[in-house]
């Protein structure tokens, strides 16, 4: 203990001979350096979020169309019962977001957790596979739409070219009204996985081997391992990779602008919710209905997020 | 790894003979394994590849599918990107715009992580990270009101403060799964021999840090660069980030598809380079906090 407080008050006596003022404010700084380093970022978050937040709230209580300076009334839930009786563009909409959300994130769990067993135990040659991993991962969404409108071009496009080959014909892709949702999450699935796979690789890096070794000396073979001891564990692992990857896939919005422009499309056939409001905000200015589509889109996301947090609760249980 | 591997021959001991010709269903795995793996990279490399030879094939070699692979490569598309379309200017636009925020959301995001990890503020950290899960369109209406009222629209300030808004909440977040994992005992000794709280952590923890930081600031740099939505609506002509700038190739009537990959590549490359040398961090930040509990 003497030890211990002896540079202490060294210190303390070091400090007496600077200026009042100045150990003043140190001596403040860091009774209060909690809020002191937590603040300007939380001031900065809170007055980019809250207020922009409170404002959509408030202007999905409104007419507002044309210019948001422009004099609004207050119409009350009415934008929210226009929106949610429209089965034109609305609903429409929020199923292509979740279909293109649920089968994207099925896609990738399953084909992410395939390459990551595969990736699991060391192998030569191993360094090149994780660059080619890390590509798509990293690649700028716009252009990899870009991208795949080339290679998926139904009459100049490469995959079409190579159906052709194996007398399969030419298909749409991303010009059919029916084949053009499917394509995007083909997209997405191209450059998402990889994150998957990195995440489930992690995880699977951090178990204990001797679970596994138990059920080894009990006589268990490959796939009763795996189904019975790994995946279970992998559990929690798996359900923050579908939580980060769902956030996003719930608000893409760059592929699907970059292959199919503006509305999703002549026939809004990729018109996800996201890119509903957007366009409901910036092509059309009707900012009372895209508040009241934005916050029930919120409210979506929010929901989700909160059934998966409880599943991830029961998982680790 | 190769700890595993000893300690697993060394809990096998009794089944050596066994080992030494190893099953058939071992060896098919092997193959299987091997096999998978080529489809896998195939898959992911091909597509890129595809878009780098059409970026040096003429408009009229890519319409020809005889000229797939065979074709005389020109550098006409990309003389045209960089000198008539003044991509150097868009490069210069996305790299400050991504520097710039990065480097202010470290200032903001590394202490308020710190104070978040140390004190357990689950609350305050809630906060930020909902910035993560906020739609986007969202924010613009508000933001693009207010900055047009400041006159700032079309400017760098207002696309920089957007972007610090996706940078910062990344940076908290892989930050605080970092501060989370570094031993409290180095500051509370740094303490122990004369250092303020706040001298501890300049001098003993930032420093310990950077490892850390390296992996935010590169996560949140790609991420800047590759944002496409908020430089959408707030650049200008001459604050149009490379991701906008994209678009020019693309019109109604038809596609200079040469020009246009030409273009892709120009905004993939630099951030694949960076990638390549910094592949550990972005791996670290992509699995931040994936794996406890």
């Amino acid at each position: 203990m003497s030890v211990q407080t002896a540079p202490r008050s060294a210190s303390s006596r070091r400090s007496d001979r600077t200026t009042g003022a100045r150990e003043n404010f140190s001596g403040w700084a860091n009774r209060h350096r909690k809020w002191l380093f937590a603040a300007p970022a939380m001031i900065f978050v809170g007055v980019l979020i809250v207020f922009p937040l409170a404002w959509t709230v408030y202007l999905s209580l409104t007419d507002s169309h044309g210019s948001v300076r422009a004099a609004s009334e207050f119409v009350g839930l009415q934008n929210y019962a226009t929106v949610l009786s429209d089965t034109d563009r609305f609903w429409p909409a929020v199923t292509r977001t979740l279909s293109f959300t649920g089968v994207a994130l099925a896609c990738e769990i399953l084909l992410g957790l395939g390459v990551a067993l595969l990736l699991w135990r060391p192998f030569r040659g191993e360094r090149w596979v994780r660059v080619a991993i890390l590509l798509p991962l990293v690649a700028t969404p716009v252009a990899v739409g870009m991208m795949w409108r080339l290679i998926l071009d139904p009459n100049i496009g490469l995959v079409n070219q190579l159906l052709g080959l194996v007398g399969i014909p030419p298909q749409p892709w991303l010009s059919g009204q029916d084949t053009a949702l499917g394509t995007t999450i083909f997209m997405d699935v191209w450059q998402w996985t990889p994150m998957v796979v990195l995440i489930l690789l992690a995880g699977l890096t951090s178990l204990s081997d001797e679970p596994d070794e138990a059920a080894r000396m009990d006589g268990a073979n490959a796939f009763q391992r795996f189904f019975y001891v790994t995946l279970p564990l992998m559990m929690p692992t798996m359900i923050v990779a579908v939580l980060l990857r769902g956030i996003d896939a719930l608000k893409t919005f760059d592929i699907l602008y970059a292959t199919k422009g503006k509305g999703g499309g002549s026939f809004h056939e990729v018109e996800t919710l996201n890119v509903y409001a957007y366009g409901l905000s910036f092509d059309y200015n009707q900012y009372g209905l895209s508040s009241a589509v934005l916050i029930l889109f919120f409210m979506i996301i929010i929901g989700t997020m909160w059934l998966l947090t409880m599943r991830k609760k029961a998982a680790s249980k | 790894m190769t700890v595993l591997n000893k300690a697993r021959i060394s809990t096998g001991a009794p089944a050596v003979p066994a080992r030494r010709r190893k099953p058939i269903s071992a060896r098919a795995y092997k193959v299987f394994r091997v096999v998978a793996l080529v489809v896998v990279v195939l898959f992911l490399i091909a597509p890129l590849f595809w878009m780098l030879l059409a970026s040096f094939k003429t408009n009229v070699d890519i319409y020809d599918a005889g000229k797939s692979f065979l074709f005389s490569p020109t550098v006409e598309n990309y003389a045209n990107v960089l000198q008539r379309n003044n991509y150097f200017v868009f490069i210069t636009n996305s790299f400050s715009v991504a520097f710039v925020s990065t480097a202010l959301s470290l200032v903001l995001g590394v202490p308020a992580a710190y104070a978040m990890s140390r004190f357990t503020m689950h609350r305050s950290a809630l906060v930020v990270l909902m910035a993560r899960v906020i739609p986007g369109v969202s924010l613009l209406v508000p933001w693009y009101y207010v900055f047009s009222n400041l006159k700032m629209v079309g400017g760098f300030e207002a696309l920089i403060l957007s972007h610090m808004f996706v940078a910062l909440p990344l940076i908290v977040y892989i930050m605080m799964s970092y501060f989370d994992s570094l031993p409290l005992e180095l500051e509370e000794s740094a303490q122990v021999d004369g250092l303020t709280p706040i001298g501890a952590f300049r001098r003993i923890t930032l420093p310990l840090s950077v490892a850390g930081m390296a992996t935010a600031g590169i996560l949140s740099f790609i991420f800047s660069w590759n944002n496409f939505m908020f430089a959408l609506v707030l650049s200008g002509s001459k604050t149009k980030t490379l991701p906008v700038a994209i678009f020019d190739f693309v019109s109604y009537a038809s596609i200079d598809w040469g020009g246009l990959m030409a273009a892709a590549t120009v905004v993939t490359i630099p951030i694949m380079i960076i990638a390549l040398f910094t592949q550990k961090y972005i791996v670290s930040g992509m699995t931040a906090g994936a794996t406890k509990g």
